[in-house]
């Protein structure tokens, strides 16, 4: 196949990618968009075998059977409240395979176009370094998320002495290297940058805490999308920097999006620290002997069935506890007894972006019931029961009046100005972010303590 | 001592080594032209266009993803991450050549990894947006 023509037909594939992403502006559209993302994967691949470069199929097709079949596999099996971490896993091996790219590049430089082996282009160098080093960067840091996020190792922040040194100054080594690299092309500097660069990632997300990981798995997706980039400009090829820089900046966007909905800088995030238990001390008021309401299951059954208007506020305690479908099945029996029952979700509630709507649509919540932050927030003034599920922070007052508290700033949802509120918690223990949440103690505020779907099933019992 | 017959043998040769030259400037001027072509001078056209090209997709995808709605933001983690495995692409060059290398080796590697985020992010993608299904 002609250049020219691979080039109009990778063009084809970008904006069938394009495309993909648009789709996704509406629940009604997206699947339509999924397949355009599927055609234009199809179109890259087959443009790529008919060029006359590829002419031993054998082993791609073994990697592809392989590689198909695992993701499959895995793609089927998983739970959605492990959503997270399939991602986090998912990032490590665009990164991976990134770093694999950029090898062979380097080692069978002709095969790409790119010069010869000892005397590959200067451009291509510096971009072939590019790509490697955020690719091995978003491999072990998305390794350490995994691991996080699946619960291997600790959700707190790892910190250090002297850490934000160490890493300062490896950044500075990988900047020099590339240069160094650019400049000999030696194999060595070539080696001592993978290295460098798997460090690097590794070190880079271990400071940061379980509060921030909607933000660290955003941040790692644009890395993605820029490591496809740099070997992009590597072998000059117009779709993998047009999918890289799609990507990339969705990625960031995501990244901001979190953020905001933290009120935290990614430089912040970035540096680490937060949601460990050094923050506890802040929590300004002692909790120990303050009285607060609990309740049963009944208790709550019957305040919500002589509600006019339910607001049900989800957060990540929802997800670890599957409640989803108790909690659909509870507010089934509401609307049957004609309670006006809808859902608020906080931008930063689950452990990525968007997570919640996921578990909710799972559970055959309809998505019109589901409101984001911005749409539902002036509607609490005017509801009878806020009934908060597996959340803590985002509903935290101290965001908006206590200056002193690490939460300050972050937008909330008023769930205060509801007439009545009921926790569902397993313990009076703080949330992510280590922070006293001074609702608990308020006279219209109900706890129910318990497991979130023990709790659900109960409520659908004392309904019925 | 002019005699048509050498006079003639000399004109031959001399004919001959004009073709041969003919041939050798052809041939230098095919190498030329395909150097020329291969050689991307750092920071003439082929990196400012492909930097046109970058450029003008990150503000695509700036303003297509501030589109997307915030409930489909997983999914749009999840079909990103397909996407961006088109990485593949440089993985099938790297693998496709005759023989045995470290470079096909690698190539091989890159290709397993990338059809595995290709399969199952597709495949997640496509489960999450099902659940969005507006149910009649």
């Amino acid at each position: 196949m002609g250049e020219s023509y691979s080039a109009f037909l990778y063009l084809i594939a970008s904006i069938c990618f394009i495309m993909a992403l648009r789709g996704l502006s509406s629940p009604d559209t997206a699947r339509g968009g999924n397949y355009f993302g599927i055609a234009g994967m199809v179109i890259a691949v087959l443009t790529t075998l008919a060029t006359p470069h590829v002419v031993s199929y054998w082993l791609i097709i073994v990697g592809l059977l392989i590689g198909g079949a695992i993701g499959t596999f895995i793609a089927r099996q998983i739970q959605m409240t492990a959503l997270p971490q399939l991602v986090a896993a998912f990032h490590s091996l665009v990164g991976l395979a990134a770093v694999c790219v950029a090898c062979a590049a380097f080692a069978a430089p002709e095969d790409y176009g790119i010069g010869v082996r000892g005397n590959i282009h200067g451009a291509s160098l510096v971009e072939m370094a590019l790509g490697l080093t955020i690719g091995a960067i978003t491999f072990t840091g998305s390794i350490v998320a995994f691991a996080k996020l699946q619960g291997l190792v600790s959700g707190a922040p790892l910190i250090f002495p002297g850490q934000h040194l160490v890493n300062a100054a490896l950044g500075a080594a990988l900047i020099l290297l590339i240069v160094l690299f650019a400049l000999t092309e030696s194999p060595a500097s070539f080696v001592l940058l993978v290295l460098l660069s798997l460090a690097f990632g590794f070190l880079l997300i271990l400071p940061i805490g379980g509060a921030d990981m909607p933000v660290v798995i955003s941040m790692l997706n644009s890395y993605s999308g820029w490591a496809a980039c740099g070997i992009g400009f590597t072998l000059s090829n117009s779709l993998l920097i047009i999918t890289g820089a799609l990507v990339g900046s969705s990625g960031a966007i995501l990244s901001y999006i979190m953020c905001k909905g933290m009120n935290r800088s990614i430089f912040h995030v970035i540096l680490g620290g937060f949601g460990g238990e050094g923050v506890v001390a802040s929590a300004g008021h002692g909790a120990g002997d303050r009285m607060v309401k609990s309740g049963s299951a009944e208790d709550a059954a019957f305040i919500l069935k002589n509600a006019g208007s339910v607001i049900i506020v989800p957060g990540y305690g929802m997800a670890v506890a599957q409640a989803q479908h108790s909690l659909k099945a509870m507010t089934d029996d509401l609307k049957k007894d004609g309670v006006k029952v809808s859902y608020a979700i906080h931008p930063v509630a689950g452990r990525m972006p968007g997570h919640m709507n996921v578990l909710l649509a799972e559970a055959n919540v309809p998505y019109d019931d589901v409101k984001e932050l911005d749409e539902i927030n002036r509607d609490f003034a005017s509801t009878d029961v806020a009934f908060v599920i597996g959340a803590n922070d985002v509903t935290n007052p101290a965001a908006k009046t206590d200056r002193a508290s690490p939460i300050y700033g972050m937008p909330i949802l008023d769930v205060e100005h509801a007439k009545t509120v009921l926790f569902v918690k397993r313990s009076m223990a703080s949330g992510y972010a280590g922070v006293e949440n001074e609702l608990f103690y308020r006279d219209n505020t109900m706890m129910l303590f318990g497991d979130a779907k023990k709790m659900c099933d109960e409520i659908v019992k004392a309904l019925e | 001592m002019a005699d048509p017959a050498s006079l003639a043998q000399t004109a031959g040769e001399l004919a001959g080594t004009a073709q041969q030259l003919a041939n050798q400037l052809r041939d230098l001027a095919q190498t030329l032209t395909v150097v020329s072509q291969q050689t991307p001078a750092v920071g003439t056209t082929p990196f400012v266009f492909e930097l046109t090209v970058f450029a003008l997709a990150v503000f695509v995808g700036y303003y297509v993803v501030w589109r997307v709605t915030p409930a489909l933001h997983s999914p749009l983690m999840s079909v990103t991450n397909a996407v961006s495995s088109v990485i593949i692409v440089g993985a099938l060059i790297a693998a496709g050549p005759h023989g045995f290398s470290f470079a096909k080796v690698m190539g091989f590697v890159a290709v397993t990894l990338a059809a595995v985020n290709i399969f199952g992010g597709f495949i997640v993608t496509q489960r999450m947006l099902q659940m969005f299904q507006r149910k009649k």
